[in-house]
């Protein structure tokens, strides 16, 4: 199957479902904003979020009602502070009960590497006397048959969906990732399907490097050019950083009802075509 | 005189303990203004690395996140975040991890999880990110947090990073070989671990402080090191390329709106 160019509300609405397990990943970088708004305009239910850093898009998620459980190793919001929809749900089950799965940065990055890989699970030195084993059963430990060696094993993550953003997808539906690279590629492969959002469709790549990272079109499910899609996030090349809004998102998320304004106002009579103007916004 | 504050006599003390051969895993925060402190002042060959996959980054302000563009812009090479983890940290290829945290023991102990029970906490913190791994795969690990009652206490809430564990040669018994916490930097002393116990020593404290500061300011049962030096001041170069670090942080952090 080849990857089939569609809209946002198409692709969200054939690939994921209420009940599904998604990754939407982004170390920092290429986080896919748009498609999340996607995701709540179209009110799915019931998702099991899983992200390393679950900053402000999972506090959107969770905060309109998207969520029943996270699977993450840093929820915050860099540099700025707790993520408040996150904390609201997890202690005083608002809008709905969040219940949480917690791993390391490192036991998620080799999990996403062994769904790439076709593992049931990843086998790891980690966790060595912290206490996460003892609070999350996913986190087992085993011993190698070959030198004894006590190691961490983690499930394999094998969403149903992943969405994704990249820089650039040609005329054939092959996906460009530049810069920070995170998790992505590892994600796309993990998943049954994907999803990822481009900040343009060109005709080819040009001169770029061949082991520049790259996805197949025939790896990937659906692709939709949304320029600014990123937005708060950045896209390398194209925009920064968008350091002050992650700032102004601390007492907009703090508050139930400033939340839900805000989500009224930008999400739920927005669409994707709103995020071109921020990418303006954020050149330079 | 020179003037400075508590926190930038933090900074400095935390920058010198680097080297210019260190190839540095840094943490956000603190960690991030010592270590690119060090690159701007004694150590310009040092290899900084962020977990977002950045190696041998030379931000010009500090990264408001562990992965924005400028750390990818400036560095020698960027590769994935699995990579990352698995060759690099977990290979044994990084010499120093410099991590802050919300509760430490005197063990170097790390909480960065919850306050309180850990299903039902007071305070639900970010979680461990990159730590749990950093603090058992880098050589050793320097610390760096502003003293209080409340982050050094006798125990912590929850362990989400092993330093020395209960004391003793008791980290090794969970496989680990590196060296773990080798020195504590506060805004009032430096710590190190005792040779055997393994508990913090004072080794040094800042001018203008006293011991019973650092005893009022500490949960657990202070030790002081025989001969107890006293950390030089700031220099006034130190001070002027920090100053001017933050300032252009500060800019480049508000001008985007």
């Amino acid at each position: 199957m080849v990857a089939r160019f569609m809209s946002l509300k198409e692709a969200v609405a054939s690939c994921v479902k209420d009940g599904d397990t998604i990754s939407m990943e982004g170390f920092t970088h290429l986080i896919p904003h748009a498609a999340g708004h996607e995701i709540i305009r179209q009110g799915i239910k019931d998702l099991t979020l899983i992200r390393m850093t679950p900053d402000m898009i999972y506090d959107q998620l969770i905060g309109a009602g998207c969520a029943k459980k996270l699977i993450f190793s840093w929820g915050g919001n860099p540099g700025v502070g707790s993520l408040h929809r996150l904390r609201d749900a997890y202690e005083k089950e608002w809008p709905t009960k969040l219940e949480i799965e917690e791993h390391s940065h490192a036991a998620m990055a080799n999990a996403y590497d062994a769904g790439a890989a076709g593992l049931p699970c990843a086998v790891f030195k980690g966790y060595r006397g912290a206490e996460l084993p003892r609070v999350n059963p996913n986190i087992k430990f085993i011993e190698c048959p070959f030198t004894g060696e006590s190691l961490a094993a983690v499930p394999a993550i094998r969403p149903d969906v992943t969405v994704v953003h990249a820089q650039k997808a040609n005329k054939k539906g092959d996906v460009l990732f530049e810069g920070i690279v995170g998790v992505q590629k590892e994600a796309v492969l993990a998943a049954k399907k994907s999803i990822i959002t481009v900040e343009e469709i060109v005709d080819d790549f040009g001169d770029i490097s061949p082991n520049a990272v790259m996805l197949p079109n025939w790896a990937v499910t659906a692709i939709v050019e949304v320029p600014g899609g990123a937005h708060p996030s950045y896209a390398q090349g194209y925009y920064k950083r968008d350091n002050a809004f992650y700032k102004a998102w601390d007492p907009i998320a703090r508050d139930r009802e400033a939340f839900q304004a805000w989500i009224e106002e930008h999400v739920i009579n927005g669409g994707p075509e709103d995020f071109a103007a921020k990418r303006e916004a954020n050149k330079g | 005189m020179v003037e400075y504050t508590p926190t930038e006599m933090m900074t400095v003390s935390a920058a010198r303990a680097l080297k210019n051969d260190d190839v540095c895993f840094v943490g956000i925060g603190m960690p991030s203004a010592a270590c690119n402190l060090a690159r701007l002042t004694h150590a310009p060959d040092i290899t900084l690395i962020y977990e977002s996959g950045t190696i041998g980054t030379k931000p010009d302000v500090l990264p408001l996140s562990i992965g924005d563009g400028e750390l990818c812009e400036t560095a020698v090479n960027t590769v994935a975040v699995p990579e990352m983890f698995r060759y690099w940290l977990q290979g044994g290829k990084i010499s120093v991890g410099f991590l802050g945290a919300a509760q430490l023991d005197k063990y170097g102990n790390i909480n960065t999880t919850v306050i309180g029970d850990y299903d039902n906490p007071k305070v639900r913190l970010p979680g461990g990110g990159g730590a749990p791994e950093i603090a058992t795969s880098c050589g050793e690990v320097f610390l760096v947090m502003k003293q209080s009652k409340r982050g050094f206490v006798n125990k912590i809430d929850f362990v989400t990073s092993l330093g020395h564990g209960k004391g003793g040669d008791d980290r090794a018994s969970y496989g680990v070989d590196t060296k773990g916490p080798s020195r504590l930097i506060t805004d009032l002393c430096i710590m190190e671990p005792h040779p055997v116990g393994k508990q913090f020593v004072v080794t040094s404290i800042h001018p203008g402080v006293t011991r019973e500061e650092i005893i009022e300011n500490t949960g657990w049962d202070v030790e002081f090191a025989d001969e107890v030096a006293e950390t030089a001041i700031p220099s006034e170069k130190e001070l002027q390329v920090l100053r001017e670090l933050h300032a252009r942080t500060a800019k480049a952090h508000g001008d985007q709106q």
